[in-house]
């Protein structure tokens, strides 16, 4: 077993949402890890030998072990350093609605939200629709708590974490709204708590680069919008 | 533990179920099967899982958990010191597992599940190569995972199957029958040995046999769906 105070590295792209939630947890733990910038436009050689089947960021690489898949990292993150601030809840139960509603949110919300970004059009609206009716989901999931996780920020936060400041920025570059305050109070008021916590406020990309890059996946799958 | 605290509510041509199943029968868990009738739904799985609206769903004290690989997971921590652990103890080895289980539910059983509804003889090629290089990619993990520190396992999991074993031995039935229905030889012993080795000795295994569907039955249910297949995305 990796021991805890052998060498993290985390192979990262500073846009990417999935690899600013291992930051977070690895933050949260007090881990500390040596973050490596990776230009997935011209993916280097380290990162073909450590993913060599996704060729993806997130990559974790402890006492010289690669970890690859953002879900994946995190629980190993957690079992560990186990000793320090858990992630996941303790209860079988809670641990198992925990990862079905990452599975939901990751698929109808995140994946959803990056598909209506891209798209215009009726193609939008039917996705934006199908990302809100998800979003009412997680409405009811975290009313009357101040975090995902309860009183403190667990694993469901840390997942969920980049809908508190890339969302904005998918609005504003697919010209579309999804979080609305009067119907999604309860989340609006949870990305007020995250973007307040000291893990994250320190912890966030710079919005000029998610818009750059988010424009630039945008004409990607869209050149006719950019004209 | 009384037979009515656990419930699973299923059908037995499904891989995610037979998942569920294997989990209960390694953790000799007494469980109540309740075969869900489909046309239409029942009240029991739209109340359950009212988000996906999907079997397996695992009811135990009158909770619902969903997902088969969630309840693979909950099965080994709520029955933890009932027989052998599902997922490796070393967490290291726990990722690797976790790895290889999404890899098969995100992208081989999506492209094995397509073949038969493929639009022309393009993308059905285009599919079978990702599913022959899926299980090439897997069968090197097989060899790494079960070479490990100079043994030769017999499962991911070791001398007992595990997590891994059940992600992807679930499927081995409706691998066969997508061979036999495209006429395609997926799963060979030459290409994917350790697998096909180890896919016999998981089929025969004492917490696997009694609820895998034989693949005769499964071809001739594939063959209810096939009409319906062939006409969807």
């Amino acid at each position: 077993m990796g021991s805890q105070k052998e060498e993290v590295k985390l192979l990262s792209f500073v846009c990417s949402p999935v690899c600013r939630r291992v930051e977070w947890g690895l933050r949260l733990k007090g881990v500390d890890y040596e973050y490596i910038e990776e230009d997935i436009f011209n993916k280097s050689n380290l990162l073909l030998q450590l993913n060599p089947l996704h060729k993806k960021v997130p990559v974790l690489v402890h006492a010289n072990k690669p970890i690859a898949e953002s879900l994946v990292i995190l629980e190993y993150v957690d079992e560990t350093w186990n000793h320090q601030y858990p992630l996941l809840p303790q209860h079988p139960y809670e641990r198992a609605l925990t990862r079905f509603w990452i599975k939901f949110a990751d698929e109808k919300v995140m994946y959803g939200g990056y598909v209506a970004m891209i798209s215009s059009g009726d193609e939008q609206e039917k996705k934006v629709n199908e990302v809100r009716e998800g979003m009412e989901k997680l409405e009811e999931l975290i009313k009357g708590k101040r975090f995902f996780g309860g009183d403190k920020v667990g694993f469901l936060d840390i997942a969920l974490g980049w809908i508190t400041y890339l969302l904005p920025v998918w609005e504003e570059v697919g010209c579309m709204k999804i979080l609305e305050a009067e119907k999604c109070p309860a989340i609006s008021a949870w990305v007020n708590n995250i973007l307040s916590h000291p893990v994250f406020k320190d912890c966030l990309p710079p919005k000029e680069e998610l818009l750059a890059y988010n424009h630039r996946r945008r004409k990607h799958f869209n050149p006719a919008l950019y004209n | 533990m009384a037979t009515s605290e656990v419930k699973l509510l299923g059908a037995w041509p499904s891989p995610f179920v037979l998942r569920a199943r294997i989990a209960l029968n390694i953790k000799s868990v007494d469980y109540e099967f309740l075969q869900e009738t489909f046309q239409p739904k029942s009240q029991l799985l739209l109340q359950s899982n009212p988000v996906y609206k999907k079997i397996p769903v695992l009811i135990h004290q009158d909770k619902p958990i969903c997902e088969s690989l969630i309840i693979v997971q909950y099965v080994d921590d709520v029955w933890s010191s009932n027989g052998p652990s599902i997922l490796p103890l070393d967490p290291y080895d726990r990722a690797i597992a976790r790895f290889w289980a999404t890899y098969v539910d995100d992208k081989l059983f999506p492209a094995m599940k397509s073949i038969a509804g493929a639009k022309g003889e393009e993308e059905r090629k285009r599919l079978i190569k990702e599913v022959e290089e899926g299980l090439a990619l897997l069968e090197d993990a097989f060899k790494k995972i079960t070479t490990k520190g100079n043994n030769n396992y017999s499962f991911f999991g070791g001398d007992q199957i595990g997590y891994l074993d059940i992600a992807f031995g679930s499927l081995l039935g409706w691998l066969r029958v997508t061979e036999i229905t495209n006429g395609v030889k997926l799963f060979d012993q030459v290409k994917t040995p350790g697998l096909v080795n180890s896919a016999e000795s998981f089929s025969s295994h004492g917490a696997v046999k009694d609820v895998m569907p034989e693949t005769h039955k499964l071809l001739e249910f594939a063959k209810t769906l096939m009409p319906k297949l062939a006409h969807t995305n």
